[in-house]
């Protein structure tokens, strides 16, 4: 339903009153903006002084070490979490029981556990001098089996001819999976797939729990080691580094809006239906620090995803 | 098995404080959530642009930015001395919302148009008819997802407990530091969590059933 089905075409009166809402409510936002800009103003956030650190050559080299930190923990964690996915896929589809038990178990129990706390737990228990690689290890571990899900579901949305085509013509069950039905299962899921990776992009920020220095670690490094007026620049560090964050973010997921209009349009791959989609990315949005993706996309002739 | 024996009030208080965080700001994000997606369907265009601004602007910022943004910078703008459970709860409820929002907002899609056409020609102003015509019918539809967004969010609350809100994260780090093994931690902390978790699908669960209609 597209939003104008919900109200009429306006008439003279209508257009006064929505003109009327309209000046109030752009008065209420503005007030509210300006008045947190005045209170932040009284108390000096706003001074010159504050946002000249960013002039400093030192505070820019530690913007630029964090922000090479924090994407080496994410093409590390991308990296992992995708071979994870697809290895733990194939697994819960494979014809072997104790295998197929094994991922089930695997996927179920790390999706429901916190990411922060098992992020937490491998540094202490493994890698507690190797941060990087723990923040890798427990992202990888998260997110693969959001991954590995969200490619069932794709494998499971194949039409059904596919693979016994490819039975029929005596291919193996390892061909049948990996030169039939995963590639189609990767392009139509493509956008949720890079949506979880914007996710994961994301969760690299729970990385200042275990002292890994990336962005957000060393934006709290920067603000509380400046003493700028007596006071220490949060405000103008906090918005300088979601200010990097957001654009990383949509970077990312503009990637994947292209490339989802773009598998729309060809004619070769196996599109998945629209609100389908839509709904397994909604749900891997909604993961932030730990979500459940395709918990809903479960397609119709797939077997039920299981919602924890 | 020691650490929970030895600990164990420690623990109780940090599930306890899980749970309050999470059904705190559950009530937080969902009030938000459903007041813009309203808005990013309204026919006031700055609201439309106020709504769609919100859901982008917190779904693409990480939570943990989120969470210094009201612990340093909220408490600067409102009143000094804000208790860190409030703010994080704040924090954790104003990121659901966003997705909250968009859950909303597709449920409202998918409510029959002529529904909405019908509420129109018997004179519904759009505020009568999103309120009595198309919310209630789009609540069957939107609560599969919501229950995969608090679960997300039970599970983000964890992040509260590096900025001293006392939860379960807190009581990890705190047991680790006193020298305990880290596996047991690490279990007990998942079981508990796993509880939490399973409490809010049973719940949407009866929930789905009882709005269940036959067709």
């Amino acid at each position: 339903m597209s939003a104008s089905v919900l109200f009429d075409a306006p008439g003279p009166k209508a257009r006064i009153r929505n003109r009327i809402y309209a000046v109030v409510g752009s008065l209420a936002i503005l007030a509210l903006l300006a008045v947190s800009l005045m209170r932040l103003a009284d108390k000096g956030h706003l001074a010159p002084e504050m946002w000249d650190i960013f002039n400093y050559a030192g505070i820019r080299q530690n913007i630029a070490d964090a922000l090479l930190a924090t994407l080496k923990a994410f093409a590390l964690a991308a990296v992992g979490s995708l071979v994870l996915g697809v290895l733990l896929a194939v697994a819960r589809l494979s014809d072997h029981k104790p295998v197929r038990w094994f991922a089930t178990a695997f996927i179920e129990v790390f999706r429901s556990i916190p990411l922060l706390i098992t992020i937490f737990a491998v540094w202490v228990a493994f890698l507690t001098d190797y941060s990087m690689w723990a923040l890798a290890l427990g992202l990888s571990v998260y997110n693969g089996c959001v991954q590995a899900e969200v490619l069932r579901a794709g494998v499971n949305a194949v039409p059904r001819g596919q693979r016994e085509a490819a039975y029929a013509l005596g291919m193996t069950k390892t061909q049948v999976m990996t030169s039939v039905l995963l590639p189609q299962a990767v392009r139509s899921m493509l956008p949720t797939i890079i949506s979880q990776l914007v996710v994961t992009l994301k969760d690299t920020s729970l990385g200042f729990v275990i002292l890994y220095p990336e962005l957000l670690y060393s934006a709290r490094l920067i603000a509380s080691n400046t003493l700028v007026n007596g006071q220490y620049p949060y405000v103008s560090v906090i918005v300088v580094f979601g200010a990097i964050y957001i654009a990383l973010c949509l970077a990312l997921s503009a990637l994947a809006t292209w490339i989802e209009k773009r598998g729309r349009r060809s004619k070769t791959g196996t599109p998945v239906s629209d609100s389908e989609a839509r709904a397994v990315v909604l749900a891997a949005d909604a993961g932030g620090a730990g979500g459940i993706a395709g918990a809903l996309g479960a397609p119709a002739d797939g077997p039920d995803i299981t919602k924890n | 098995m020691n650490v929970l024996l030895d600990h164990f009030a420690e623990f109780r208080n940090g599930f306890i404080g899980t749970v309050e965080i999470t059904a705190v700001s559950s009530v937080i994000a969902l009030l938000l959530g459903i007041v813009v997606a309203g808005f990013r369907v309204s026919p006031v265009p700055p609201l439309r642009a106020f709504g769609t601004a919100w859901v982008t602007l917190l779904r693409n910022t990480p939570l943990t930015l989120l969470f210094l943004v009201f612990v340093f910078v909220v408490p600067e703008i409102l009143f000094p001395g804000m208790s860190p459970f409030v703010l994080a709860s704040l924090a954790l409820g104003f990121y659901t919302s966003s997705f909250v929002c968009e859950a909303v907002r597709s449920g409202i899609g998918t409510v029959p148009l002529g529904q909405a056409e019908a509420a129109r020609s018997l004179g519904l102003t759009f505020s009568q008819t999103l309120r009595l015509i198309v919310l209630p019918q789009a609540t069957r539809t939107v609560l599969p997802p919501l229950s995969s967004i608090f679960i997300a969010l039970t599970k983000n609350s964890a992040i509260a407990g590096a900025f001293s809100v006392t939860e379960l994260f807190g009581w990890q780090t705190l047991m680790s530091e006193q020298g305990y093994a880290i596996i047991p931690i690490f279990l007990w902390v998942a079981a508990a969590y796993l509880v939490i978790t399973f409490a809010i699908s049973g719940l949407f669960r009866l929930l789905e059933r009882n709005l269940e209609v036959a067709r």
